[in-house]
Parts: structure tokens; sequence; C-alpha cells
């Protein structure tokens, strides 16, 4: 069994480098996964920021209702991503990545192609964007804590909340906060811009982060992996569907959603310029923007739907909203800026 | 050289005129709206480009020495809000590019800070804003270029031009409803007028006195003048007319009795023989002058016909016994056979008598002495007389109802040639037909008057 499981992946990396070793592609891959269809005649290339475990429900629920398109799934990293699109130029029929703003990025330079059907007209206005980006899960920013170190005190509420606990406890949490590494991840950085957008309390929140000690990640799973093993006492801006999907066999972990505001991540799909098979790209933005639709799916992958009602529900929540604004923080000097402040406050040499 | 005639109509010209303006107007209020209208969705892009790339100039900044730039968040949202347009800046310092599109054209110095491009494969608007900052102690022009694609626009204007292509539209249509509202009731008292004219009877010459705008006031006058001058033109004619048939009738009515007393008191052969000529001559000219005068008199009244109704038996039985006297002359026996009892028609009687008076004289005429007339009258409406005569001559049949013509068979008889025209004039009046034909049942004619079925 154990065996087994190691050489598919095995085989599934290999494969991988083949492929794009000779493809000459500079763009790194972190998994591929194919679904052979019965029969193959049609194929659609999807790159994605999704782990494949995550995304395997929808792709097997997709293929139940077309059963001759066959997929190929690459996962990368949403900076790979967004590389593989636009320097590259790599002919992927469909690209879903959770970093809005490079989404938005590539369909403002160009790189996407317009797509319109009933489907996406049904959505609401904030959840598309110039008939090129299609939202298809809303993601909150939440905070996920240890059990174990809130037993006698209640969790915070607020990002000022946790400022004061946090100043008024250094000893116990010094060096048990987990948060993104901004410099690396895309969703980090997503985050941490909006925050500093939406609060003052941001700059704040970081310098005391840095001042104890703060462990800085690349992904929200590593965050709570530790969190669950008591490494950490809390994470920090941690994407909300992936700690929905860990507290389910995961014992020790709450989920705070705090109540000051909420930033709420769109995952999205686009069609990228070289696309080859458009016709499918278009059959899976479909069924994805109506995934509303499919709460067993919901279920399994714990990928809340875009759901306008859900988001008028919660007052605290706060999409953040597709447009040229995203492309502020990709502005060069404004990004090397943000990083600098980041590393001033968070390093703390 | 035949002039094609066409009726041209003052409500159709108006209409088209009306029309045509209106379509016009409507023409120009789409195109006046919607150059309007997209210029100002067009001031509306170029107000916010230049609001980005202002607030953008505003966030440049020298730090040690070296020129940066913190875009504000709102710079690139603002644009965002109000389409989905994509959007491309560039930030330079002097000759070099500080962040943004590198790719980005210049804006040529011949433009305003506006301008219109190509881009990456899209038209897009463009706003240019200079600044001068120091870098490093020395004085550097900055320049931000915001720009952003046009679909919003474009979509905008759609929507606009579609809106102002239907309002355009509906006021065609209201403008021609009232257009044609319009014109009848221009039209309507020129109508009004038409039809108290046309509703007059034939010999009724009154002036017009409808209400008349005063457009047509100088018309009804020319009208009305007109319709005078006629109605004193007709009396003076019939009593022209009139006055004649008395003044000729009358002498020689004297003379005819002198001649008979003469007569009847000399007793040479030849005083006696040239005194029956005198007297014959004397009948002729009679006739003669009572059937100008007739012809004359049936002239002016087939213009104006009267409409009234009467019986044509009766009339037909008083015409015979007016003329038995002449026919008994010669011994002719005029029988009348009736197949209807009466045969009430509408049109003139006096033409009508006219008429049957010279068919029959024509048929005592043109019979020999001691011979049979036969009038008959039946349902169809027709009167038939039919003589014992000498007949037609087929050669005559072509013209011998004109003016003034005679046959070639009347031999010593004198005569005007204008019995058959005024029967032939009448019955044309009246829309039926005078028929000449040989006597079926022998020798002589059968001469008929045929009046059209209602
Ligand atoms: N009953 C008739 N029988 C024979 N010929 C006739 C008869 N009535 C008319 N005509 C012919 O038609 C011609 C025209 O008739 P009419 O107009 O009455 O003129 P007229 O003064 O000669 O009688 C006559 O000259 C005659 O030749
Ligand atoms: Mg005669």
């Amino acid at each position: 069994m154990r065996f087994a499981r190691i050489s598919t992946r095995l085989i599934a990396v290999l494969l991988t480098h083949l492929a794009f070793a000779l493809g000459a592609s500079a763009f790194e891959i972190e998994d591929r996964r194919q679904y052979p269809a019965e029969d193959g005649a049609r194929e659609l290339r999807i790159i994605s920021t999704a782990d494949a475990p995550v995304f395997e429900p929808i792709i097997r629920a997709f293929q139940l209702a077309h059963p001759d398109v066959a997929i190929d799934y690459v996962i990368a990293s949403s900076t790979e991503l967004m590389k593989a699109i636009s320097e590259e130029e790599a002919d992927f029929d469909l690209a879903i990545s959770s970093a809005m703003d490079l989404q938005t990025k590539l369909a403002n330079d160009g790189f996407a192609l317009d797509y319109r059907s009933e489907a996406t007209d049904a959505l609401p206005k904030w959840a598309k964007w110039h008939d090129q980006i299609f939202a298809f899960t809303q993601e909150p920013a939440v905070m996920v804590i240890a059990e174990g170190a809130f037993a006698n005190r209640p969790a915070p509420r607020t990002r000022d909340d946790l400022i004061a606990m946090l100043r008024d406890n250094p000893a116990e949490f010094d060096g048990r906060i987990g948060t993104y590494d901004v410099r690396i991840s895309g969703a980090g950085y997503l985050f941490a811009t909006q925050d500093s957008r939406n609060t003052d309390s941001y700059w704040r929140l970081t310098e005391v982060m840095g001042r104890l000690n703060a462990q800085l990640y690349s992904g929200s799973k590593a965050m709570i992996e530790d969190v669950a093993a008591g490494r950490l006492a809390l994470a920090y801006n941690v994407v909300g569907s992936y700690a929905a999907q860990r507290l389910a066999d995961t014992p020790g972990i709450r989920i705070v959603p705090f109540e000051d505001f909420l930033s709420v991540m769109l995952r999205t799909a686009l069609i990228p310029k070289n696309a080859q098979n458009i016709e499918d790209a278009g059959l899976m933005i479909d069924f994805l923007v109506q995934l509303n639709q499919r709460e067993d799916i919901e279920q399994e992958t714990y990928l809340a739907p875009v759901s306008a009602q859900s988001l008028n529900e919660n007052y605290a929540a706060r999409p953040i909203r597709l447009g040229p604004g995203l492309l502020v923080f990709l502005d060069r000097l404004k990004k090397e800026t943000f990083l600098r402040n980041w590393e001033n406050a968070i390093v703390q040499k | 050289m035949k002039r094609r005639s066409y009726r041209t109509s003052i409500r159709r010209r108006l209409l088209l005129q009306l029309f045509t303006m209106a379509a016009l107007l409507s023409l120009a209020f789409f195109l006046v709206v919607r150059a309007v209208a997209e210029r100002a969705a067009a001031d509306t892009q170029d107000n916010i480009l230049l609001a980005s790339a202002t607030s953008i100039a505003d966030a440049i900044y020298s730090e040690q020495g070296a020129v940066a730039v913190d875009l504000p968040y709102s710079a690139l949202s603002m644009l965002g809000s109000i389409s989905e347009d994509r959007v491309f800046y560039r930030v330079l310092i002097g000759e070099e590019t500080l962040t943004g599109y590198d790719d980005l054209p210049l804006p040529s110095p011949a433009q305003g800070e506006f301008e219109t491009f190509m881009f990456r494969g899209e038209e897009v608007r463009s706003a240019t804003v200079t600044r001068t900052v120091s870098s490093g102690g020395s004085k550097e022009r900055a320049t931000v270029i915001v720009a952003q694609t046009r679909l919003g626009l474009a979509a905008i204007s759609q929507r606009i031009s579609g809106m102002a292509a239907v309002v355009g539209f509906g006021f065609l249509l209201v403008a021609t409803a009232l257009s044609l509202v319009a014109a009848q009731s221009a039209l309507a008292p020129l109508n009004r007028m038409t039809q108290s004219v046309a509703r007059r009877g034939p010999d009724d010459l009154r002036p017009v006195d409808t209400q008349t705008p005063s457009e047509l006031v100088p018309l009804v006058d020319a009208l009305n003048s007109f319709m005078a001058r006629l109605k004193a033109s007709l009396t003076q004619s019939e009593e022209f007319i009139a006055e004649a048939a008395h003044r000729v009738r009358t002498p020689l009515a004297t003379v005819r009795a002198q001649a008979q007393m003469t007569l009847r008191r000399s007793e040479k052969p030849e005083n006696k023989a040239s005194l029956r000529a005198m007297i014959r001559a004397v009948d002729e000219s009679s006739r003669s002058a009572g059937q100008l005068l007739d012809h004359a008199m049936v002239s002016l009244r087939t213009d104006q016909l009267q409409d009234e109704v009467f019986d044509l038996v009766e009339l037909t039985q008083d015409t015979v016994a007016h003329l038995r006297p002449t026919a008994d002359l010669k011994d002719i026996a005029i029988s009348v056979e009736l197949y209807v009892e009466t045969l009430p028609i509408r049109g003139d009687e006096i033409l009508m008598q006219n008429a049957l008076r010279n068919v029959l004289d024509n048929a005592i005429k043109y019979s020999p002495e001691d011979s049979d007339i036969t009038v008959r009258i039946t349902e169809e409406p027709r009167i038939s007389f039919v003589d014992q005569g000498r007949g037609f001559s087929a050669d005559d049949l072509g013209d011998i109802t004109k003016r003034f013509s005679r046959g070639a068979n009347v031999g010593d008889i004198v005569g005007s040639g204008l019995g058959l025209t005024i029967a032939d004039e009448v019955m044309r009046a009246h829309g039926g037909t005078l028929e000449i034909a040989p006597n079926e049942e022998g020798r002589g004619s059968c001469v008929s008057l045929v009046y059209p079925r209602d």
C-alpha cells in the first residue's frame, strides 16, 4: 500500500519533470494529475493553485457530467502560474488561482480571452471582471487557534483585541504565532495588502507579531498543521476553506473569524490567451460558477461557492474587489516599499 | 403632343413636406443627442483619467536623493469604478521609466493632455500629467501617463444611441400622426366648401356663403361673381329665346292667317296656287324657326338637367294629341300601343317632350298620305315610332344626327336637319340612346327613344 502510493507520486513527479523540461519551460510546477476520459478525444489542460485533494471532487463531478473530457491538472504556485501564462505563454486551457491580483493583471495585460455564457451572466457583478475573470469560491482569511492555548481566556474577536492580548502576554505567545511570509506567498501578500488598506491596526499587529518572533510560512496547510500539533498557539490570516477542511479531522483547533472585518478572497478562473480547447474551458467555467447548486461538492471540498446572500449576512465580510485597484500593490515600487516596511516590522533585526 | 396630366394633391404635398421635416428633425435630434451624450461620456472618462494621473503625480516624492512614487490605491481603483476597462500607467523621471508599463508610448508633444491611440490591440484613451521634481539636487521632469481602454465608453454610447434612436423614432411617429391631423384640419374648410357646392341642384346659382378662411375668400369671391355672371347670362339667353320665338312666330302666324283668308276669297287658280305655296313656306319657316329655338333651348337645358319625376306614357300621349291635327291634314292615322300603364321616370320633362315631338314630327313628315303611324310604348322603357314612309337610306345612318345634316331621301320635303339632333342630344343627356332602324313589318322606318333602366 505504502509502496504503491510512493510509486504513483514518483511517476507523477517524473512525468512532470519530463514534460516541462522537454517543453523548455522555466516555470516550476508542484504536482501534476491526469484524469483520463472514457474516450479521450478531448483534453482540458488546467493550471491551478489548488491542491489536488481539494480540487479532485470538482474534477470528478465535472467528468460525470462530461465523460468525454480528459483533464490534465497541473498545480503551481500563483507566481509560477502567472509566469507560465504571461512569460512562457504556455498553452493551458484554463488558469485557476486564488491570487486575484495576479489573475487581474493577466486579464488587464491581455493574457486572457473573453467568455460569456448564461452561467457567467448570472454571476453577481463583483464576482467577475471584464468577462474574463470569473470567481467561483469565496474564502475568508481567518485566524486559527489551538484550543489548548485558549483554555482559560476568550479568543480575540478583533485585531485590536488580538494586539492587546499579545501585548499583555508576551511570554506565552513568543515564537508561537504563525503567519504568511508575504515575500513568498501570493495569498499572504494579497491578504496583507488588503489588511493594510482596511485597518491602521495592521502595521501595529505586524510589529507586535515581529517582536514575539512570529514564524513565517509559505502556505496555510503547514500553519494549520503546526497549530494542530501545538507548536503554534495561533495562525493569523489562514485561508478559511483549508482550515475548515482540516477542522473535520483534526482535534484541538478552532477557526476564529474576525468581527472588525473579514477579507474575503475569491478563487477565480480565466481562459489564457493561448488556450487550445476553449470550448471545454468554457464548460468548466460554467460548471465552476454553478457550484452553488452543488451542496454535495461543497461538503467534500469545503470550498464555499460564490454567494451574494452569505456575504450580505456577514456584516464584517469584505470581498476583495476585482479590478484595476488590485494592480496597485503589484506595482514594482509599491511592492518594494510594502515588503520593506513588512520586513522592518516583522523581522526586526 | 399629349401632355401627361396628373393630379397634384395639396393634402399629399402637405403630408410629404411635414413628414420630411419631421424626419429631418428626428435625425437631427438623434445625431445631436448622441454627439452630446458621447461627448459627456468621453469627458467623464477624461476627467477620471486626469484625476488618476494627478493623484499619482501627487504621490511622487524624493527619498535620499532618489525619486520614488507611492502609487495610491484609489488612483487605479477609481478607474475600475465606472467600467471594467483595462488600465495602463507609466511614471517617468526624465526619459527613464520609474514604474508601470514600459511600453506605454509617451504622449506626442503636439497633442494636449489627452490622447487616443492603439495599445496592446485595443483603442485606449490616455491622460498625461507632468511635474517638476528634484532628484539628487537637480530638477527633473516627472511624467505620469494613465491610459484606459474604451469598451465601457463604447457600451455607454451604444446604449445612448439606442435610446436616442428609439426616442427619435417615437418623435417621428408622433409628428407623422400630428401632421396627418394638421393636414386634415387645414383642408377641412376646403372640403366643406367643395361639399356645399357639390350638394347644390343644377340651377342653384346662389352665391356660396359657407364660413371660409381668409385664404379662400378670393376664390369664393371669384366663384360667386362667376356664378352671378353665369346666372345673368343664362337668364338672358332663356329670355332671348322666348322673346325670339314670340317675335318670329307671331308675325308669321299673322301672315299665314291673312294668306288663308285671301286664299278662301280668291278665285283665280294661279292666285290660289301661289297663295298655297306661300302658306307652305310660312309653315316651314315657322317650323324651322321653332326648331332652331328648340335646339338652343335643348343645348341650354342639357347643361343643367332638371331632375323631376314624370310619367312617360302621359307625356307621349300629350305629344301625340298635340300633333294629331298635322297628321290629319295628310290623312295619317296615329295609333298608340301601350304595353305598360305608366312609366314614371326621372329627367327633364320639357326636353323629353321636345324629343318626342321631333321624332313624331319626322314620322308624319316623311310618311305618304293616307298611311299609319304606330307609337309603341314598352316597359324597357322604350318608345318606338313606326311609319310606312320612305325609310332611311343606309348611307345616311352614320351622321344623320349631326346638326343641320339631312338625308339623301328628303326629296322636296323641306327641313332644317335639327330634329334628330335634338332627340339625340336629349336622350344622351338622360343617359339613354336614339335608335334608328327599318320598319320590321314592311315599308318605312322605326325610330326609338330608349331610356336607361334605373
Ligand atoms: N321617319 C323618317 N323616315 C325617313 N327618313 C327620315 C325620317 N326621319 C328622319 N329622316 C331622315 O333623317 C334626316 C334628318 O332628320 P331631321 O334631323 O329631323 O331633319 P329634317 O329637318 O330634314 O327632318 C332627314 O332629312 C331624313 O332624311
Ligand atoms: Mg325633322
